[in-house]
């Protein structure tokens, strides 16, 4: 809609699909998941008792978006499949690992969240297709959270964010790492140099100076007027060693 | 629709905003547009309970909605409220932003009628106001909300208010 309102977009038709009721719900999935079809309000996946027990770092991403009058009409569908660079859900859900359920008059596919997101404002779906559910595999043990970012007004667009997910050991090394950036490029920006050199290591607070250090040299984020390239380089690494240190106190304290 | 307890119907143009269909259909022009794309908050009313941004909503998606501007606020005469601790705060100076506090102010009690001032904040920060410096509007909230009964039943002159 804004971007109807400030002339960017000039469709000839709109579907209004809000009356789809079939497509809001929030529900258990197998092995512990989500369910969530994808016109469900980010409001009630903020409020559901459901998503807070099952998946965290989800819940903890809902009042980030925009403001709570913005989540009382925005979806949970509308926000991937609008796919803003500087959005937190797309981030969330690629390092969540979700699949996307689309459906066209062709039949249904379910594609990734890896692949789902294309670049600035495109995504996997096809001019006949509609994204309908979304669907979050199981948390499992071990696994800790966050989500952090920086924005001008709480609120605000994030000029840079980073959610970031690690499984631990019994002896607290890491086995796996996730970590996906957000308004630092044109879709969700995951850093692998930073992610294997967590993996296999209990990370002390020197390693995760390193790993700032190699974020802030492997991100290649524009300039706007909201924020320098460089800035944007330099706080996305800093708030990364910030949301890995979160993240492994939570997957420490998660395994008392 | 409904709105404020009374209930209209229009045949109007897919493309208008909501916003633009209470100002310029129904005349109730207490509803402020200021930024056009969900950002300011001036155009802040509450559908079927909840608030949302006039502005990024087209009339048409109300058909059948029950809708509360600022206009069902006060009761004849007598200020809700909200309205009262606002004047008596000073909480507006140009007051143009202001419906869309009062809207979201309404909302937001309703859901947390004993706020901590940090939760106010948070609550307001969707709506900009370049007159106050925003200290007064959340003194003016603290106010309304310190005041004894429920919040979304006081002096809402719209009998389904009670249902938001």
């Amino acid at each position: 809609m804004p971007l109807m309102n400030l002339r960017l977009a000039r469709p000839k038709v709109i579907i209004d699909i809000n009356r789809l009721s079939k497509l809001s719900s929030i529900s258990a999935g197998p092995n512990g998941g989500l369910v969530i079809g994808a016109l469900t309000r980010q409001r009630a996946i903020e409020r559901s008792a459901t998503v807070k027990e099952r998946n965290p770092l989800l819940a903890a991403a809902m009042p980030l978006i925009a403001h709570f009058q913005i989540r009382n009409r925005g979806t949970i569908g509308g926000s991937l499949a609008h796919a803003d660079p500087a959005a937190e859900l797309p981030a969330v859900s690629v390092i969540l690992g979700a699949e996307f359920v689309l459906q066209s008059a062709r039949g249904e596919r379910v594609v990734r969240a890896e692949d789902f997101f294309v670049d600035i404002m495109t995504t996997a779906i096809k001019p006949d297709e509609l994204l309908t559910e979304i669907r979050i595999p199981g948390w499992r043990p071990g696994l800790g959270w966050a989500i952090d970012e920086v924005s001008r007004r709480r609120g605000d667009f994030a000029m840079v964010g980073v959610a970031a997910l690690v499984q631990i050991d019994a002896n607290e090394s890491c086995q796996e790492a996730r970590i996906a950036l957000f308004g630092v490029g044109a879709k969700p920006v995951r850093v692998p140099r930073a992610e294997g050199m967590l993996r296999g290591k209990a990370p002390d607070q020197k390693t995760l100076l390193e790993i700032a250090k190699s974020v802030s040299d492997e991100l290649d984020p524009d300039s706007d007027v909201h924020a320098s390239a460089e800035y944007r380089k330099e706080v996305g690494g800093v708030l990364t060693r910030r949301a890995l240190e979160k993240a492994l106190l939570r997957a420490r304290e998660g395994k008392k | 629709m409904t709105v404020n307890g009374k209930s209209y119907e229009r045949l109007v143009e897919a493309r208008m905003m909501l916003a633009d269909f209470l100002r310029g259909e129904l005349d109730l022009t207490g509803t402020h547009l200021g930024c056009e794309h969900g950002v300011c908050g001036a155009c802040t009313i509450l559908l079927n309970g909840e608030a949302v941004r006039s502005c990024l909503l087209l009339a048409v998606q109300a058909d059948g909605a029950e809708l509360l501007t600022v206009e069902g606020l006060a009761q004849g005469n007598e200020l809700h409220p909200l309205q009262k601790a606002f004047h008596e705060r000073h909480a507006l100076q140009c007051g143009f932003c202001t419906p869309g506090f009062l809207m979201t102010a309404f909302a937001f009690l309703k859901e947390t009628p004993n706020p901590t001032e940090a939760q106010v904040r948070e609550a307001i920060s969707g709506n900009l106001c370049r007159c106050t410096g925003y200290l007064p509007i959340v003194q003016a909230i603290l106010q309304a909300a310190s005041e004894p009964g429920e919040i979304s039943s006081k002096s809402v002159s719209t009998p389904p208010a009670r249902r938001l």
